[in-house]
């Protein structure tokens, strides 16, 4: 029984990442309905941004407290980001939203290759640590051993996926993006500056990739490729939930944290994780294509 | 832009001009010369040396990429799904004729007749991709669309996971001991065969079915069109084109891990497939061509050229979405009365004098 709570405690911990990205998935795919296949990159870029400024805080900055330094990291790490995604937004895909469809996905992959080449042409190819910027402290509470960083990752995820949760269903700018998704044609005529809403967007995602990945920098390696599979794993956590769906990308990103937390305890070996994670996705797609929340679009004739 | 198009057009123009100068059995023989030409071609040069082995190697690529972008380009460009999982249909193809040449044929002591074997070996392993199609079939009656996509990238991602877990075929060290059995000509020979099969496939009752289903789905069931069978058709001929190329593949790069059918890969083939423009045979051929012989030159700046490739790739679809030729055709890829010139002739006949002064027919 310990074990199990133990496990269950890793899988919120790594869940939490997973949902974080989704959400940025997500988000783009109900408001413009592009899958916007560059988000992993853009998540793995922002671990490299907590990773220098994080060394700089450490090296230079005047002996701050641990979660100073944790929080500044944090939000140079969202800042660049989500500058960084709307810079994606502006010159890559705004001049293709009246291309086909296709060529907007392909454009995303394209940006996607190019942002994890050019940090491996740029800062190269081994994997890297983020500095202890706060301190690991290990504790067993009940029998189940945990870290204040396992405790700082749940929490901290959670915290900002409530904030986000409110930001869409509270806020005007919330209730635009809903409007948006709910039909593109109309809401701008009714004065919403589509295009200032889908910046905010993609900032939003991006910047909470970004929170993710500060978080996974710390209990993980970082390589420029790492992208490829968080990227992919939280993108089926979206679909899973029912993707365009807020609360669906959460449930899937903390379902997917229990699918590889759990593959090796079940099976032999953990490279099983993405066999039994792809085939839940086949299985849920042919028996709710629309994923867990998300709602079935009927086809007008 | 403008002087390039006018340069063209002049081209055109002349070599119009030139072509209808010639007597009518020379134009009939003149495409079939062309294959028979260059099928020659690719048995003697490599044997003179006139193609050094780089050349050899690089449009053997050229022409495994063909054949991929070819039978995606039925599936993407001709019936309007979006598959993003080629590379797992060319994972079996290339498994399962490896298996059958390193395995089966020296176990029933067939080891010398190995070169003759290969085109069964390529078939069998074309045929055991084509049954996997079924599996992206069968989901693709009930999503469309994204969902679609997601289930042949999860189809890419299970047959990679599973070659990663068989022990018996190397796991994720990869499988190796093939004879290098792919030469120029072979390739030559299947690209011959994708080109003629697709463009008929194409152009033949189920192809209209599948274009049907590109632009309206539910339109082309109440016209009677069999959208169940026509999927069918289309998924299991394009993984079985999958599987060839896959086969190819695996011999004449000799080692075959399960890392190379990963996901970038099928990227690759989306990827030549955009640039060379959807709908498109001619389109396919040079997006693949341009494509892998690019990357080739590109090949002095190491690292740099994998980013300065996707960077090219997304000012091609910004300036350019529908590819280099998106929804045309070359003139001789067309079955006669479907060309423009015949079009033209009925328009005069018919229709001309009642459309007079609206813009003209847009061809194919």
């Amino acid at each position: 029984m310990q074990t199990f709570f133990q496990q269950i405690l890793n899988a919120l911990q790594l869940g939490s990442v997973y949902a974080l990205i989704a959400l940025g998935y997500s988000m783009v795919y109900g408001i413009i309905t592009l899958i916007n296949f560059a988000h992993g990159d853009i998540f793995m870029v922002s671990t490299y941004v907590a990773f220098f400024v994080g060394s700089a805080l450490m090296a230079y900055a005047f002996k701050l407290p641990g979660l100073i330094t944790f929080l500044l990291t944090m939000l140079a790490s969202m800042f660049f980001t989500a500058f960084l995604a709307v810079m994606i937004e502006r010159f890559a895909y705004r001049p293709l939203r009246k291309a086909p469809r296709v060529s907007a996905v392909i454009t995303a992959l394209g940006v996607g290759l190019f942002l994890e080449n050019f940090t491996l042409a740029t800062i190269g190819p081994h994997p890297r640590f983020l500095p202890p910027i706060i301190p690991v402290h290990r504790f067993t509470i009940f029998g189940i051993a945990t870290s204040n960083i396992q405790l700082i990752i749940i929490f901290v995820s959670a915290i900002v996926m409530f904030l986000l949760d409110t930001i869409v269903r509270r806020t005007m700018v919330g209730m635009a993006m809903r409007a948006i998704s709910w039909d593109k044609f109309t809401v701008p005529l009714m004065g919403v500056p589509m295009d200032r809403i889908i910046s905010i967007t993609f900032a939003l995602g991006a910047s909470i990739a970004a929170v993710g990945g500060t978080l996974y920098g710390f209990v993980y390696t970082i390589d420029p490729y790492m992208g490829i599979r968080i990227g992919w794993w939280a993108f089926i956590s979206a679909v899973i939930g029912g993707i365009g769906n807020i609360r669906g990308a959460m449930l899937g990103g903390y379902l997917l944290g229990l699918v590889e937390i759990f593959t090796p305890v079940i099976l032999p070996s953990s490279t099983y994780r993405d066999f039994v994670a792809f085939s839940l996705l086949l299985l849920l797609l042919i028996f709710r294509p629309y994923g867990l929340l998300g709602r079935p679009v009927t086809m007008k004739v | 832009m403008g002087k390039v198009k006018s340069l063209i057009s002049a081209f055109k123009e002349r070599w119009d001009a030139f072509y209808s100068s010639w007597p009518e059995p020379v134009k009939r023989a003149a495409v079939p010369g062309l294959v028979a030409f260059f099928f020659l071609a690719s048995i003697f040069f490599p044997a003179w040396g006139i193609i050094n082995l780089y050349w050899q190697q690089v449009l053997i690529y050229v022409g495994i990429n063909i054949i991929l972008t070819l039978s995606l380009n039925l599936v993407n460009g001709y019936m309007g799904e979006f598959s993003v999982g080629h590379a797992g249909f060319m994972a079996v193809g290339a498994y399962v004729s490896s298996i059958l040449t390193v395995w089966v044929f020296p176990k029933l002591g067939l080891s010398q007749y190995t070169p003759y074997l290969f085109p069964l070996a390529l078939i069998i392993g074309g045929l055991a991709a084509g049954l996997t199609g079924l599996v992206v079939a069968f989901p693709s009656f009930r999503t469309r669309g994204d969902y679609l996509a997601i289930v042949t990238l999860s189809w890419n991602m299970i047959v990679k996971s599973v070659l990663e877990n068989i022990e018996a075929i190397g796991g994720p060290r990869g499988f190796m001991g093939m004879p290098k059995l792919t030469s120029l000509a072979w390739v030559y020979v299947w690209v011959v065969i994708t080109i003629w099969l697709i463009r008929n496939l194409v152009y033949s009752n189920y192809g209209r079915g599948a274009l049907s289903i590109r632009e309206d789905e539910i339109a082309a069931s109440l016209v009677s069109v069999d959208t169940r069978t026509v999927k069918i058709v289309t998924f299991v001929i394009a993984s079985f084109f999958a599987g060839i190329a896959g086969g190819l593949y695996a011999h004449v790069l000799v080692f075959i891990n399960p890392k190379a059918f990963s996901i970038l890969k099928s990227t690759d083939i989306l990827v030549m497939v955009y640039l060379g423009g959807i709908g498109s045979i001619g389109g396919s051929i040079l997006g693949a061509t341009v494509y892998t012989v690019l990357l080739e030159l590109l090949r002095p700046l190491q690292v740099w050229r994998w980013v300065i490739g996707p960077l090219l790739l997304v000012f091609l679809m910004i300036f350019r979405p529908h590819g280099i030729m998106g929804m045309r055709e070359w003139k001789f890829l067309m079955p006669p009365e479907e060309r423009p010139e015949s079009w033209r002739k009925e328009r005069e006949l018919f229709v001309l004098p009642k459309l007079a002064g609206s813009p003209p027919l847009r061809c194919c």
